[in-house]
């Protein structure tokens, strides 16, 4: 029963994603099957990687509120340079994009020491901004078909789209547990002044952590123009609050310097199956929004309740 | 001059945006002009008013943007059924009643509020969908309705959205300043440890901020369904960061314990400015949320930089 319970304490999401599985195996004959669950990889895979990057930042003790706009960027460019560019030049640039904004929301909460919150809830404004000007308010699409084969296309029977996520789920793992980096992204989160003094340069860390949330939100977006051959200037709406949800869910705190990318994944695949299965089960998509609201205020309950240790101030 | 742009910086950017936009069009600076820019900033800027208190207790509130999606559906949609009045005050009810949520879970459960407002964002988003359907509502007979009075009327000349932002601005700014119940929040917001010790019930002020913010949004709900007559389900998506930049360009502080009614509304009256100036420029529509961008920053970093007594931190 103890086990159960420290189970429940470390890795809550986990066991919802285990229920959610079985639960829908059980309720539709459609859900237990290979293809269903490269599927909701494919799906997961446009929130997930950029939970990946949002999970350093968030250890880090920052958040990063214009991922969802570097995504529309990101997508808006590989599309739609592709005439002048090709795909290949247009994409690079895609993904340059990222980088550049990355860099910037990094710079800037660096330089000057507002919060990140702050810098990146005006580069979110911003950035989207810059969209709508690039763009025109117009959806691009993409004529070359050999653009949209890629986000169609399969290797050893799983979806390029699903591959890249698991391939870069792993790598995000390693260098956060096992590389200098890593450590220093639990050092810095979990007391700044005390990582500065160990010698860590805390500016340049968190820019470089920055930069790669900025990439992963570009090649996220480029990934997503890739499944419909398009960009459309209202492309990740919202994305930021499904990515912070994800990472929370997934146990990484607010506060900084505790998290990991195996909760981060199961806080991505919980909101995946559950959209996937409730859609099986054509149970109509606003409730999923309620159930997952829910769930993440639950989350915070039991991680409140069990893990944090309790004070008057606290 | 750092300590001064610190202290002053938001008026004295609110007189350079007057000033540079004066300049550059005639049809700026005009009364009817004036009224334009605060009737635009009615919306948000009453929402604002109300997550101003939310902000100086030490907590954030992203959730007034779903909201007010649902508030604006409900008194549209129920105008129609059971009247204007009776519509009116069970949309108020049934906010405050998720207000309250609010405020339980992060009042009294001392949850994490940026957390929890996200996770009612989208709880909020869900239960407006369910009920109407998917689908969106509207006022059938918009000109025989005395509901057209919040949006659409002027009193004196001065349109009743920007006449409700402003009265409830002044009131909120006195309940703010002058009783005790305002200077509690400030406390609780300062110094959350020394205001428990101190005796304050820092579980019921949370509480009644959060309430305070549902309200508000309840009353930008009455503006926002007046003028429209209808209303699509994510009315207001987004909104709750829109009017967080003007909480936060106002210089109220999202540690908490610092803060002011007055300059939120020149905050969000500088947002409006930006917009309705670059318009009258004729800048393409979105150029004003890259100014905001820039803004916004400068603002928090000037700041900071004045309490910190240099322009670059020491990361």
């Amino acid at each position: 029963m103890n086990r159960i319970i420290d189970l429940v304490k470390r890795q809550p999401i986990w066991i919802f994603v285990f229920i959610c599985v079985v639960f829908f195996s059980f309720s539709s004959p459609y859900f237990f099957d290979i293809r269903n669950f490269s599927n909701i990889l494919v799906q997961a895979s446009t929130i997930g990687l950029i939970a990946l990057g949002m999970t350093f930042v968030m250890i880090n003790g920052n958040i990063d509120l214009s991922v969802g706009a570097t995504l529309a960027l990101a997508a808006s460019l590989a599309v739609g340079l592709q005439p002048q560019l090709g795909i290949t030049g247009a994409v690079l640039v895609g993904l340059l994009s990222g980088i550049v904004i990355g860099a910037l929301n990094g710079i800037i909460a660096w330089k000057t020491g507002v919060d990140a919150f702050i810098v990146t809830l005006g580069a979110m404004i911003g950035v989207r901004g810059l969209v709508f000007i690039y763009t025109g308010e117009q959806a691009f699409y993409a004529h070359d078909l050999a653009y949209s084969d890629f986000g169609a296309s399969s290797l050893f029977g799983m979806p390029v789209l699903a591959l890249i996520f698991i391939c870069l789920t792993i790598i995000a793992h390693l260098v956060l547990k096992y590389t200098i980096h890593g450590r220093n992204v639990f050092a810095v989160g979990g007391n700044r002044v005390a990582a500065k003094e160990a010698g860590i340069r805390v500016g340049p860390h968190m820019l470089l952590n920055f930069i790669l949330i900025g990439f992963l939100a570009a090649l996220s977006g480029i990934l997503l123009s890739t499944q419909m051959g398009a960009s459309t200037p209202n492309l990740g709406r919202n994305y930021e609050l499904w990515t912070i949800t994800a990472v929370v869910l997934g146990g990484t705190r607010l506060t900084g310097g505790f998290g990991s990318i195996i909760g981060t994944l199961g806080g991505v695949l919980a909101i995946a199956i559950l959209r996937n299965g409730m859609n099986l089960l054509q149970v109509p998509s606003f409730y999923v929004l309620i159930i997952l609201g829910s769930i993440l205020i639950i989350v915070l309950f039991i991680d409140k309740r069990f893990a944090e240790p309790q004070g008057v101030g606290a | 001059m750092l300590q001064f742009f610190g202290k002053h910086g938001i008026s004295v950017a609110f007189v350079l945006c007057v000033v540079i936009f004066s300049l550059s069009t005639q049809k700026f600076l005009s009364t009817d002009n004036f009224l334009t820019v605060v009737m635009q900033a009615s919306i948000i800027g009453t929402i604002a008013l109300g997550v101003t208190f939310v902000v100086i207790g030490g907590n954030l509130d992203l959730s007034v943007g779903s909201l007010l999606s649902f508030a604006t559906v409900l008194v549209v949609d129920l105008h129609d059924k059971v009247g204007p009045g009776t519509a009116i005050l069970l949309m108020f009810v049934f906010t405050l009643l998720i207000g309250s949520i609010n405020g339980y879970l992060i009042g009294y459960l001392r949850l994490n509020s940026l957390i929890v407002t996200l996770g009612m964002l989208s709880a909020i988003q869900g239960i407006t969908l369910v009920y109407s359907g998917g689908k969106n509502v509207d006022i059938s007979d918009q000109t025989n309705t005395w509901f057209a009075f919040f949006g659409r009327e002027a009193l004196f000349g001065v349109p009743v959205p920007a006449i409700i932002f402003i009265v409830l601005g002044i009131i909120l700014q006195i309940v703010l300043l002058k009783t005790g119940f305002g200077r509690k929040i400030f406390a609780i917001g300062g110094n959350a440890t020394a205001s428990l010790f101190s005796g304050l019930r820092r579980n019921r002020l949370v509480f009644s901020t959060y309430l305070l913010s549902a309200f508000t949004t309840g009353c930008a709900a009455l503006i926002l369904g007046s003028r429209v007559m209808g209303s699509q389900n994510n009315v207001g998506e987004g909104y709750e960061l829109l009017v967080l930049a003007g909480v936060i360009l106002g210089g109220t502080s999202l540690l908490g314990g610092s803060g002011s009614i007055a300059r939120t509304v020149i905050g969000v009256l500088i947002l409006a400015m930006i917009q309705n100036g670059l318009l009258l420029l004729g800048f393409p529509y979105y150029t004003q949320w890259l100014v905001t961008w820039v803004v916004i920053i400068v603002a928090v970093w000037l700041d900071i930089a004045a309490k910190r007594g240099k322009l670059f931190s020491t990361y």
